[in-house]
């Protein structure tokens, strides 16, 4: 099957490829995908106070279009706020690396782990200020 | 030596053409170019000889009686429908029960399937997890009504051999028909129509060095007789099994691989085997969990299918894009559902997915497979570097016990 050349450019020089502690109260993971399907991604961010995305890492277990999306979805989400990440759209991601109709999901999946990842953060925020005011 | 990039390991695919056979072929195009049925002058009369050498050629490779028993055809997908096909309609009077197996090439099942929609009805005997078919499994699936026994030879996607000897005595003494698609194994494993009570066997050129199109059905016509209801009509040609002029510059092609089979197989088979093993040895040498797929020995010489786990076929595929491969993940095919051979084999899908089909064959080196081994190595641990499964298994944490979602 022809790759995109971006598909190719980003599964040759993946970017922002790591891990960091999922245990960090300002880091945010998503895991999203099943081996059976064939592709699996893990989207991590790390989030600063002012709700910015200043760190983003994935590992990802797929074929090209699902490497390319993963390592798009972090490039395109550093330095924006958890709330502008949230828009992203698979559609966007699709058409950036022109993924054909059978490579779709793989786009979709990306998405959704961008959106897992935030709400990931959002429950940990949310279960230290809970702690905080009760204190 | 510099090596030729993309280096070809997909022979179970197909085969390049060898330059002997192509030698052989060249004057059936230009000079001895009759119709092999043209009675009435010299054109057709040595197309036609040519043709009989050929049906002996391929006939001796597969221990027929006579080369009488050769029925051309396009290739093997035509070769396994005129079977399946030929044999229902002829002995459909007799019953209506056909038996093969999950592993089966599409030409086979789904010919089952299409004789299903009219009124026939087929047991497909599961194989074990080296892909292995169990001839007592056979036995217990026959009924009065079982016409036809259909097994492959050797399977396409792990090289598993099958005991079609064993198989053979069964329908034998059932007076059952047996097809046996031997397009992967011939000429690099043991066939023996004769000894092996075969009835049918689809051939083909293409994956033996020859040239693609051209193929052929052995049909047995002693001991018993086998009959067939013909799928092709027109000028009788064939003995009225398939008709359509003859395509001879491919069967004089077909024939000269097979005559180089005949007088090399059996040393190519040990020289490829030692070259598919030492591939093995070097992968396993410097990676963690690589699985074979198939039987350890009973295994096609030139095949090596194995699943890199954490890994996903087709993502490797693209990073050792100087090696032609092919993969049990379909994310590649419209289905997205990785191999039907391995899953029936019950092969877990995420290890479906990480497969790779290496097919070693005559051409290629020792310097080949070392450096496909040094680049595999190498492209495995980059993807398993990025991979979130990987990173899980070396912290001791079990993938299966984590809920995936399904998408």
């Amino acid at each position: 099957m022809a790759y995109s050349e971006k598909v190719i450019e980003h599964y040759e020089n993946p970017r922002n490829v790591g891990s960091m502690d999922q245990d960090d109260e300002s880091v945010g993971t998503g895991l999203v995908g099943a081996p059976a399907c064939g592709d699996v991604m893990r989207l991590q961010i790390r989030v600063n106070d002012a709700g910015v995305i200043e760190e983003a890492k994935f590992k990802t277990f797929g074929c090209g279009s699902a490497i390319a999306s993963s390592s798009l979805a972090t490039e395109w989400i550093k330095g924006k706020t958890i709330d502008e990440a949230a828009t992203i759209q698979n559609s966007q991601i699709a058409e950036e690396l022109s993924l054909p109709p059978v490579k779709i999901h793989c786009s979709v999946l990306a998405e959704d782990a961008i959106k897992s990842a935030i709400e990931d953060f959002k429950k940990k925020r949310a279960a230290k200020q809970a702690l905080a005011s009760g204190q | 030596m510099s090596l030729q990039l993309p280096i070809y390991m997909d022979n179970h695919a197909t085969t390049p053409v060898d330059p002997r056979v192509l030698a052989a072929m060249l004057p059936y195009f230009t000079e001895t170019f009759g119709n092999a049925a043209s009675r009435t002058h010299a054109y057709g009369w040595s197309a036609e000889a040519a043709v009989d050498d050929a049906r002996d050629t391929i006939a001796q490779l597969i221990g027929a009686e006579t080369g009488k028993e050769i029925v051309f055809t396009s290739g093997a997908t035509e070769s396994d429908n005129l079977a399946i096909k030929g044999v229902a309609e002829y002995y459909k009077a007799k019953g209506n029960h056909i038996i093969t197996t999950t592993i089966e090439h599409k030409a086979v099942l789904d010919s089952c399937k299409r004789l299903e929609k009219e009124g026939f009805t087929t047991t497909y005997i599961n194989v074990g997890p080296d892909g292995l078919v169990d001839p007592k499994a056979i036995e217990a699936a026959i009924t009065d009504k079982t016409i036809l026994v259909s097994v492959m030879l050797a399977n396409n996607e792990v090289g598993t051999i099958q005991p079609i000897a064993e198989i053979g005595k069964i329908t034998r003494a059932r007076g059952i028909v047996f097809h046996v698609d031997a397009v992967q194994g011939l000429g690099k494993t043991p066939f023996d129509v004769k000894s092996m009570n075969v009835d049918l066997a689809s051939l083909t050129a293409h994956k033996i060095y020859g040239p693609k199109g051209v193929g052929a059905l052995y049909v047995r016509r002693s001991k018993p007789r086998v009959r067939l209801s013909a799928q092709m009509d027109g000028g009788g040609h064939e003995r009225g099994n398939r008709s359509g002029t003859l395509n001879v510059p491919g069967i004089v092609g077909f024939a000269k691989a097979c005559k180089i089979l005949i007088e090399e197989g059996v040393e190519e088979a040990s020289k490829i085997r030692a070259l598919r093993d030492r591939l093995h040895s070097k992968i396993v040498e410097k990676l963690d969990a690589v699985v074979l797929n198939g039987h350890p020995e009973h295994r096609l010489p030139g095949n090596l299918n194995i699943s890199f786990s954490f890994v996903e076929g087709e993502g490797l595929m693209m990073a050792i894009k100087d090696v032609a491969v092919s993969s049990g993940s379909a994310c590649t095919s419209a289905s997205l559902e990785p191999s039907y051979v391995l899953r029936s084999m019950g092969l877990e899908e995420d290890m479906a997915h990480s497969s790779i089909r290496f097919g070693l064959g005559r051409f290629n080196t020792e310097e080949e497979v070392d450096y496909v081994a040094q680049l595999v190595i190498a492209k495995v641990q980059r993807l398993r570097d990025m991979s979130p499964l990987y990173e899980m298994h070396k912290a001791g944490i079990d993938i299966k016990s984590i809920q995936w979602a399904a998408h």
